[in-house]
């Protein structure tokens, strides 16, 4: 992070930036071109919602009576259960209190969602879809980020969530859920050593760690959710999506009485979403960190040197 | 008390009875996992350091840490004396508790003597102060490359790289914070 001092002058730190924010642009452009041509419609869904879906650790900003959207998940699903089969949306997303060399209180979020998907269709996806944008952007098979050379061409590596654990963390995973040691594990042992030689899906998460994502039949002790990690960045988040409106509606309480027991913000439940879960179809749908792959591209170590104003320089 | 919100480099709190203050700070969080505030903290009385992480619900005691004007007096066997100019009254720091101060320290000189819970732990000095420079080599005539630097003593004994066209017995301003020389002082 940049200190104030470098922060009085806008033509200066501006100058500096002009490199991240070029490949923000190609980035942003590129990626609606692979969209259009794999038939996606871009959508708009409002940034400003009633009922933001009641998450653990994720907190909203209230505007108005209202929230500003933590992330557009809910209208998409929406737009899914009213038929469009795929659809993305780039867009602001604001999140209390994240405040980081990763992490901003506002920042763009790429989402897409597909009908009839499955998480394991979507790793494909997103694989096969950002090989091509890297490709265009210059980056054949190569990316170099924090002395990390890592080699992009396909396959890119996929590991499960306990896999992972029983490689890089010193406890298994049943020990760090036990010990509610889980994110301590994952941030301090797991994440740093994700997507180091070529990017890494981590894959079925603990059922407890994914509030809207669908169970797995064969082992519901993992939910069919997955995110992906390059060069130890955290990137994008996807998951088979839950249609079950009943369980989303236990899950969702769950999550506001924790949140209760918090002292956050009563959110009232999002009851238009439910009645579209009723009728969605089989979707799987992932969000993706525009800052974070943008910090990639410009070899850049904090997220402030992708945006043009961080908070604290408004 | 302070929450995990809080949390920042320069942090100073309070941890079982010891004063610390945050070295080095991170916020990391999985996107749907729980907040996480890495910290690295330094110990006030030792210089210990050690690194912990914080959940948001943790809250945290703020270290009771006041500077008070003091005037150094003299030094006593390994002990630094130091009076309160209101009171009249006397503290001592010990010579790890000065540390790198003693090389600008001149008798009578103002500083910030730190308090932890009334008691002195350490002090700050004035940012710039004047020194004497008691011993200097001869300049070798010719040198007047500019930029060229030389080493002499100033009066507290510190040596300190300053310009080739400084002389013995002038005084020179110092930066107290980098320990380097700003400028020549007339006079």
């Amino acid at each position: 992070m940049m200190s104030d001092t470098e922060h009085r002058d806008d033509r200066f730190y501006l100058t500096r930036k002009a490199h991240a924010l070029g490949l923000r642009a190609s980035f942003l452009q590129s990626l609606r071109r692979r969209f259009a041509a794999l038939d996606f419609l871009e959508v708009e869904t409002p940034v400003r919602v009633p009922s933001p879906a009641p998450e653990e650790h994720i907190e909203a900003l209230p505007a108005g009576d209202w929230f500003l959207q933590t992330s557009p998940e809910l209208g998409m699903k929406r737009l899914i259960a009213a038929g469009f089969p795929r659809i993305f949306q780039i867009c602001k997303c604001f999140r209390a209190g994240e405040r980081g060399a990763r992490h901003l209180p506002e920042f763009t979020l790429l989402e897409w969602y597909v009908a009839g998907f499955d998480y394991r269709d979507l790793m494909d996806q997103c694989e096969a879809l950002l090989i091509a944008v890297l490709k265009e952007m210059g980056h054949d098979r190569h990316l170099v980020w924090q002395n990390r050379r890592l080699t992009l061409t396909a396959p890119w590596e996929r590991v499960t969530v306990a896999d992972a654990f029983a490689r890089y963390a010193p406890v298994k995973l049943e020990k760090a859920l036990a010990d509610q040691q889980f994110d301590e594990m994952l941030t301090e042992h797991v994440e740093p050593r994700l997507g180091c030689d070529r990017p890494t899906f981590l894959y079925d998460y603990p059922a407890p760690m994914a509030a809207l994502a669908r169970v797995k039949k064969s082992d519901p002790s993992v939910a069919e959710r997955f995110e992906l990690y390059i060069a130890g960045l955290e990137i994008a988040n996807g998951f088979s999506e839950l249609t079950d409106a009943a369980e989303q509606r236990q899950r969702f309480e769950e999550a506001l009485r924790v949140r209760a027991r918090k002292n956050w913000a009563p959110y009232r439940m999002p009851e238009k979403f439910l009645d579209a879960l009723a009728v969605m179809p089989d979707a799987a749908g992932i969000a993706l960190g525009i800052d974070r792959m943008v910090m990639l591209l410009a070899a850049a170590s904090s997220i402030d040197d992708v945006v043009a104003f961080p908070p604290e320089t408004l | 008390m302070y929450t995990a919100s809080d949390l920042r480099k320069g942090l100073r709190l309070k941890i079982d009875s010891d004063p610390y203050v945050i070295t080095e700070f991170n916020f990391v969080k999985p996107g749907k996992g729980q907040a996480l505030y890495r910290c690295r903290l330094k110990n006030m009385l030792n210089g210990s350091q050690f690194e912990r992480t914080f959940r948001s619900v943790d809250v945290f005691e703020p270290a009771d840490l006041r500077e008070k004007k003091m005037q150094y007096l003299y030094k006593e066997g390994d002990k630094y004396c130091f009076m309160d100019n209101e009171n009249y009254e006397q503290v001592y720091l010990s010579e790890d508790q000065v540390g790198d101060a003693v090389n600008f320290m001149t008798d009578n000189i103002e500083v910030e003597i730190l308090l932890f819970e009334d008691r002195p732990i350490g002090l700050s000095l004035p940012n710039f102060v004047e020194l004497v420079v008691t011993e200097s080599e001869p300049w070798a005539k010719g040198d007047t490359v500019s930029g060229a630097t030389k080493p002499v003593k100033v009066q507290t004994g510190y040596t300190i790289l300053v310009p080739t066209f400084i002389t013995e017995g002038e005084k020179i301003r110092i930066d107290t914070r980098t320990g380097e020389y700003l400028t020549r002082v007339k006079g």
